[in-house]
């Protein structure tokens, strides 16, 4: 290697990443790395550590609160996930559009996106609830008995999933507009010329051309839904009976109710390793279709 | 093929009118070209056909169907954009099948035709390769055989070759020339590039401020412009204009007298202009010859010099500040700052006071 090349290796040059890599190392990989060791102890919030090795692991598989909490999330993750990346579709391509409406009707799907989730679900409080609900008003002008959708174990979970699609429509809807403008408009003169109608246009031509959002879309929203908390906390505290208790709650209780934060850290890791196998799994399987193609 | 008739086309996007009033017969199997500046409306024009844009007042038939409402797959065009719009995701082969799988085309039959193209634009080797493998020559080239499969009556061509380096340009000129003879169909070419225009077409449509202004074959383009844009236009270097007072010549023929003094006999017939408060002489740069000082009709300062090679321009300026531009031999010995004389020869444009041109009787 000569003394010129761009490529010489120095030390120095660390020095440039050095900021980004403290605050990498002392926020990120400090944190996990400490989660890890702690939740091989049985260790109490007010001191008092012991090392248990796996034991907290082998408990929570033992632990049938934590395996409804496991079932309640993978069932919310999929009542959600596919909602959100299919409807906000369908909103951005019907919005895609310069005309007045369009930038109107893009606002007000977004603005739900910008309110906390205490307000959310205030708002969903009122449109769910069996007394005096918007839903049961309307089925009472139908004729019909009010829907019990917050205290029954069967629909409590789709409640939820409800509310959480009306919040979260905004952010996927703004990422396939920006990967929608993105595609050139000759592509789709292209596709008239070649006498494709909107069903051919839509899956051989959008569909493609905004496949690595549909990807992102999908595994931001997995990312997100697997750690449902604040609607779950806020509308039902978990209930009827633990149906509508996911996994981040199921932490919260045990770490900040019962303060036996190793337990609560060993279902942290397990929480993450089912998000981290999820989206990994998500990436290497539509990576390889497009491989395939 | 089909024979295009465009009848008193108008567009205008909001309050800006783009097109106005186009009327136009395009013969079956002829080669068209829509040469213009930028902006002139041109490619709105084209995509009009296609079926890209409205037609706000107006028809376009093509053969005998009159298709101004007809979606752009029902009119039985096929395009080559500018910036080629191959189907990233798509094979070489998918995206010249596509068209033809969307119109219900035997699967053997595609093939063969997809084949059939490869062959003729030798692109058979890349037909499982992505467009995104291939240079831009080599999509150009799948772009317009995803136009021949489709077998269409009117092939648009939309700026094809202005992406393209000015080798391969050449090269392409020469192929698109040599696929016109193998391909029976009507073509119209969207250029703003008046060798593309003059080399392919055969007849040449000139295009300015939203109206055709001239519609002939390259040579009466060149030769006897309508009016003052065209032979600006058409033509490098542009025509020279000089201001000019009528007088009567011999035989009836028009004689023009320059700011200078100078006076010249033209091959017009003065009984054949019309009354204008004005006249303008024009010359192309081959109707006027270096000499020494003295020796031509008037003197000019050179003020610049573009040597090419094969022939020199020379920038010239008259002493009472008009600018004229003479074509010299490869070897010429003009020089900036130079004073030289002038030989006007063949002055058989004249331009009246609207820009309209009068020309004297065509030269063999």
């Amino acid at each position: 290697m000569t003394a010129a090349s761009p490529r010489k290796r120095s030390w120095t040059n660390g020095l440039f990443v050095t900021p980004y890599l403290v605050v990498y190392l002392a926020l990120l990989l400090y944190p996990l790395l400490a989660g890890v060791w702690l939740s091989l102890h049985k260790a109490d919030l007010f001191g008092g550590e012991a090392f248990v090795g796996l034991e907290n692991f082998g408990r929570l598989l033992r632990d049938t609160v934590f395996l409804q909490a496991v079932r309640n999330t993978f069932w919310f993750v999929l009542l959600t996930v596919p909602p959100l990346a299919v409807i906000a579709l369908g909103l951005a391509i019907a919005l895609n559009r310069p005309t007045r409406a369009a930038a109107f009707f893009r606002g007000v799907f977004f603005s739900s996106s910008v309110l906390s989730v205490t307000i959310v679900t205030l708002i969903w409080r009122l449109v769910l609830i069996p007394d005096g609900g918007l839903i049961a008003n309307l089925l009472h002008a139908a004729g019909r008995p009010p829907i019990p959708l917050l205290s029954h174990p069967d629909l409590v979970l789709p409640a939820i999933a409800l509310t959480t699609v009306w919040w979260c429509l905004g952010l996927p809807m703004m990422l396939y507009l920006a990967a929608l403008q993105q595609v050139p408009a000759e592509l789709y003169e292209a596709a008239a010329l070649d006498r494709a109608g909107p069903w051919k246009t839509l899956t051989r031509i959008t569909l493609p051309s905004i496949r690595r959002t549909l990807v992102l879309v999908v595994i931001i929203q997995c990312v997100l839904q697997f750690q449902l908390f604040g609607q779950a906390q806020l509308l039902t505290q978990g209930g009827p009976n633990g149906a509508s208790r996911p996994i981040v709650l199921f932490i919260y209780e045990v770490g900040f109710r019962r303060w036996d934060i190793g337990y609560a850290a060993a279902a942290s890791e397990i929480l993450f390793g089912l998000i981290l196998v999820a989206t990994v799994l998500q990436y290497v399987t539509t990576r390889e279709k497009a491989a395939v193609r | 093929m089909a024979r295009v008739r465009l009848d008193h086309l108008s567009k205008s996007f909001g309050s800006v009118a783009v097109l106005d009033d186009i009327r136009l017969d395009i013969a079956s199997g002829e080669f068209i070209a829509f040469l213009g500046p930028s902006g002139c409306g041109k490619s709105t024009l084209l995509r009009m056909i296609a079926g890209l844009e409205t037609v706000e007042t107006g028809e376009i038939h093509i053969g005998e169907r009159r298709v101004d409402s007809l979606p752009p797959g029902d009119r039985g065009v096929a395009m080559v954009f500018q910036h080629y719009a191959l189907y990233p995701h798509m094979t070489i082969f998918e995206n010249m099948a596509f068209g033809l799988r969307n119109a219900k085309v035997a699967k053997a039959e595609i093939e063969a035709r997809v084949a059939e193209a490869a062959r003729i634009l030798e692109i058979e080797r890349f037909l499982r390769s992505k467009p995104g493998q291939l240079s831009g020559g080599q999509r150009q080239r799948v772009a317009i055989g995803r136009a021949i499969v489709k077998k269409p009556d009117l092939f648009l061509f939309d700026e094809p070759l202005s992406n393209l380096d000015a080798a391969l340009r050449m090269r392409t000129r020469l192929e698109l020339a040599q696929l016109r003879r193998r391909v029976q169909a009507t073509m119209i070419l969207v250029t703003h590039d008046q060798v593309e225009a003059m080399t392919l077409a055969d007849r040449i449509v000139v295009m300015s401020d939203r109206r055709i202004q001239q519609v002939g074959t390259p040579m009466e383009i060149y030769a006897r412009p309508a009016n003052r844009f065209v032979a600006t236009f058409v033509g490098s270097p542009p025509m020279s204009f000089l201001d000019a007072t009528l007088g009567e010549g011999p035989n009836g023929l028009a004689r023009v007298t320059l700011p200078g003094g100078a006076s010249l006999d033209t091959e017009v017939p003065l009984a054949a202009l019309p009354a204008s408060a004005a006249w303008r002489l024009g010359l192309r740069a081959e109707a006027v010859k270096v000499v020494a000082p003295d020796a031509g009709q008037v003197d000019a300062r050179v003020e610049f010099v573009e040597r090419l090679g094969d022939r020199t321009l020379v920038y010239l300026r008259l002493a009472d500040g008009a600018a004229i531009t003479a074509e010299d031999a490869g070897t010429s010995r003009a020089a900036m700052g130079d004073l030289v004389g002038l030989v006007l020869d063949g002055a058989t444009h004249l331009f009246d006071a609207d820009d309209r041109a009068h020309h004297g009787p065509a030269r063999p």
